[in-house]
């Protein structure tokens, strides 16, 4: 395990990710999560849908994909408009981020192919190759992060009992590992198959609320 | 120009807009309700017309201050660009500022080159101050009905704040504030850097701190030449 | 043309497979012929009249073929084979004749059906067959794969239910993948049931619905349109239109308590884009000769 991944996925790693809940703030409103328990199970499921897609798309930008081509397979795996605009709003803070912290030819040629922002895994994924990072460890930090997002939005929503949103995440971690190595077994198919081999694993329900979500009038969180 | 040397230009963390032109970011800091959005309003009356302005709320939870200068029609809505903090006020400001730096681009990208960028907190603490990274020079807004201690009570808001406003002087006889005892401990605490005395929203106006605003103006024009 | 026949498809020992293939082109007087129409083993195809694209459409008639499936399979171990191939020009509505309900095999082992639609300029295919329906034990793997040029129009619908009325879900991984010219517009993995996914039932899953449906409206000379919620939060039935990023193409995304809450806004929502009544949910008149 480098520090490098410490890095990139501490929360304090200047890249956007505390202002958005992952989900949580409207499932929270919708009353899908009320407490330790059902945020156990929201963050199991955003891992294997959202968080084993990110991760794959994350993987194979690692292991030097085209990252037009995963930007591309992203865009096709978020049907929610209000997703793909977060996601790409975030892949341009990480790489704002990258850039400084790790600079590299690869991210300035990212950031002049899309301006308004890549995908954030694959902003990801870039990154941690740029970082000296593997394609394993890419995948593992998107990974967790789907699942850390909305743990920590959760401790702020409902006042949730910061101890038990960690042991929510630490229960968790065998099956972050999991879909780590999945998703990079996959991105490590697509480098001959093409990036139809990466996992498209939807999630409608997280789709719907989403949109809801960006048409509230009011909310604590971008997403 | 050394425009890309970092410690002189922290900034240049940018994605998209090219070096030149350079909006002066000011942002004004200061606990809930001190009158942080009435001076941005006031403050957009008085130099809309001399410099090409953009404002970016960081609202707590609702888009109040956003919707309260688009109703007040103080500018154009695409000059108004609102981000959400979620729940973290100083975050956004200090610790990762990357959502407003977004937000200052946004707003360059959609109405051209700017002079001014007034970045407005959340309210917030008294620690809670903004990055370099983010802002070139920073106002502290406090009120006179929040207590005239706090000026004697310091705090980084306080004490490091380009420029200290004290705001709602015409409440200081109903609240019983002491105006010369705030005058004396902020200039205690504050080892020269100015303090101003308003009443944004009542008679005794803005003016104090546009004239700060355009002695920062020239300051930057000068310093890019 | 494809000409990829179920031969194609590896058989299981001592299950049944099935397959149908068919071609549409247009016929030069303005109509569609099918000059392929082949079902096999537990499926068969028929035609069945011709559909308009919008009631109004001064635009020549297509033609339409229902599936009919021999028995109700498929079956744990069944291997079930759709290709359809709507040549330049020419227009084709594929129904079926009713839900396809996916059984347990004597073994446990999956089904598979895949499906394989491809749509040429200046042509298109309405595929609306009837839901899929996830018996209990059961587990079906579905592809459906639709490969579109530019110029092509699609309209698709997909309704996935799980269990039987009163009976628990059934597995299913249903996997819909569409192409624009090679390039992907959508992909979306569907994977539900007893032991799929961890969590697919879950606050960010299902959340105890059990039907879902799809309706996916791409291609040239159809509107797109902004993100639209169909459905309040309150609802039982939670719907969204979104239009996708790469492309002219509108989806609609529907959860349901079941199939009998499901097909009402599916229906409604399909009827308005193809009578054009709808104000915001409509096919634009395609550009060039009237
Ligand atoms: N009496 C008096 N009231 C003022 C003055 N300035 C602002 N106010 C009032 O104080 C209240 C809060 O002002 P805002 O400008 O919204 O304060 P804020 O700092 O932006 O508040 P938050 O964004 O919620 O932290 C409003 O009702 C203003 O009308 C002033 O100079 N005198
Ligand atoms: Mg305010």
């Amino acid at each position: 395990m480098s520090a490098a991944l410490l890095l990139l996925t501490d929360g304090r790693f200047p890249a956007g990710g505390h202002a958005h809940s992952g989900g949580a703030e409207a499932a929270v409103a919708e009353g899908r999560i009320t407490g330790a328990a059902t945020l156990a199970e929201f963050c199991r499921g955003r891992l294997h849908t959202t968080g084993l897609v990110a991760a794959a798309l994350a993987a194979a930008a690692a292991a030097g994909a085209d990252l037009l081509a995963l930007d591309d397979a992203a865009d096709a795996r978020t049907p929610s408009p209000a997703l793909r605009t977060v996601s790409r709003r975030l892949g341009r803070q990480l790489l704002r981020a990258a850039r400084a912290a790790w600079p590299a030819a690869v991210l300035d040629q990212l950031a002049a192919d899309r301006p308004r922002g890549a995908h954030q895994p694959v902003v990801l994924g870039a990154t941690a190759r740029a970082a000296g990072l593997t394609p394993l460890d890419a995948a593992r930090a998107a990974a967790y992060e789907s699942a850390g997002s909305p743990a920590t939005a959760t401790v702020r929503l409902l006042g949730l009992d910061p101890f038990q949103a960690a042991a929510v995440l630490a229960r968790l971690a065998p099956e972050v590992d999991a879909v780590a190595d999945a998703a990079t077994a996959a991105a490590h198919r697509a480098r001959t198959e093409g990036t139809g081999a990466l996992p498209a694993a939807s999630a409608p329900l997280l789709d719907v609320s989403a949109e809801r979500h960006a048409a509230w009038p009011t909310r604590l969180f971008t997403s | 120009m050394h425009q890309d040397h970092p410690e002189i230009f922290p900034q240049r963390h940018t994605m998209s807009v090219p070096g030149g032109h350079r909006a002066l970011r000011v942002g004004l800091g200061g606990p809930v309700g001190s009158g942080k959005t009435a001076t941005v309003a006031a403050l957009c009356r008085t130099l809309r017309d001399e410099v090409s302005i953009g404002v970016v709320t960081n609202d707590i939870y609702t888009r109040e201050d956003a919707d309260f200068l688009l109703r007040q029609a103080v500018l154009a809505p695409d000059r108004i660009v609102a981000v959400e903090t979620g729940a973290c006020p100083h975050t956004a400001i200090r610790d990762d500022i990357s959502a407003n730096l977004e937000a200052v681009e946004e707003l360059e990208e959609r109405v051209g080159p700017l002079d001014l960028v007034l970045l407005e907190s959340g309210g917030d603490n008294l620690t809670a101050t903004f990055s370099k990274g983010l802002v070139d020079v920073q106002m502290f807004v406090i009120d006179v009905a929040g207590g005239d201690d706090i000026p004697r009570k310091g705090g980084p808001g306080v004490t490091m704040s380009d420029l200290l406003v004290v705001n709602k002087v015409d409440l200081a006889v109903h609240v019983g504030a002491d105006l010369d005892r705030m005058a004396a401990d902020a200039a205690a605490q504050r080892g020269g850097l100015p303090t101003v005395f308003t009443s944004v929203a009542r008679g005794q106006g803005v003016a104090p701190v546009a004239d700060w605003i355009r002695e920062r103006l020239a300051e930057s024009t000068a310093g890019a030449a | 043309m494809t000409t990829t026949g179920v031969a194609s498809c590896p058989r299981t020992a001592g299950r049944v497979t099935g397959g149908v293939r068919v071609a549409a082109v247009a016929d030069g007087r303005g109509g569609t012929a099918l000059p392929l129409l082949a079902g096999e083993g537990a499926l068969a195809v028929r035609r069945t009249g011709t559909r308009a694209w919008t009631q109004q459409s001064p635009r020549p008639k297509g033609a339409a073929v229902t599936l009919v499936g021999a028995m109700s399979a498929p079956l744990g171990g069944d291997r079930m084979r759709v290709e359809i191939a709507v040549g330049a020009d020419a227009r084709l509505t594929v129904r079926s004749a009713a839900a396809t309900v996916a059984l347990p095999g004597r073994g446990g082992e999956s089904a598979w059906y895949d499906v394989l639609l491809t749509v040429a300029g200046g042509a298109e295919l309405l595929w609306l067959p009837e839901p899929l329906i996830a018996a209990a034990g059961s587990d079906l793997r579905m592809t459906t794969r639709v490969d579109l040029v530019r110029g092509a129009r699609l309209v698709l619908r997909e309704e996935a239910v799980l269990g039987r009325y009163g009976e628990s879900p059934g597995r299913l991984a249903s996997r819909l993948t569409v192409t624009v010219d090679g390039r992907p517009l959508l992909d979306q993995d569907f994977r539900v049931g007893p032991g799929s996914a961890p969590g697919w039932d879950g606050p960010a899953g299902l959340a105890g619905h059990r039907a879902f449906g799809q309706l996916l409206v791409a291609g040239s000379g159809t509107a797109t349109l902004g993100p639209q919620l169909l459905t309040r939060a309150s609802d039982v039935v939670q719907a969204v239109a979104t239009p996708l990023a790469g492309g002219a193409a509108t989806l609609v995304t529907a959860l349901a308590p079941d199939a009998r809450h499901l097909r009402p806004l599916l229906a409604r929502t399909l009827e308005e884009l193809l009578d054009g009544s709808a104000t915001d949910i409509r096919p634009v008149p395609a550009a060039g000769p009237p």
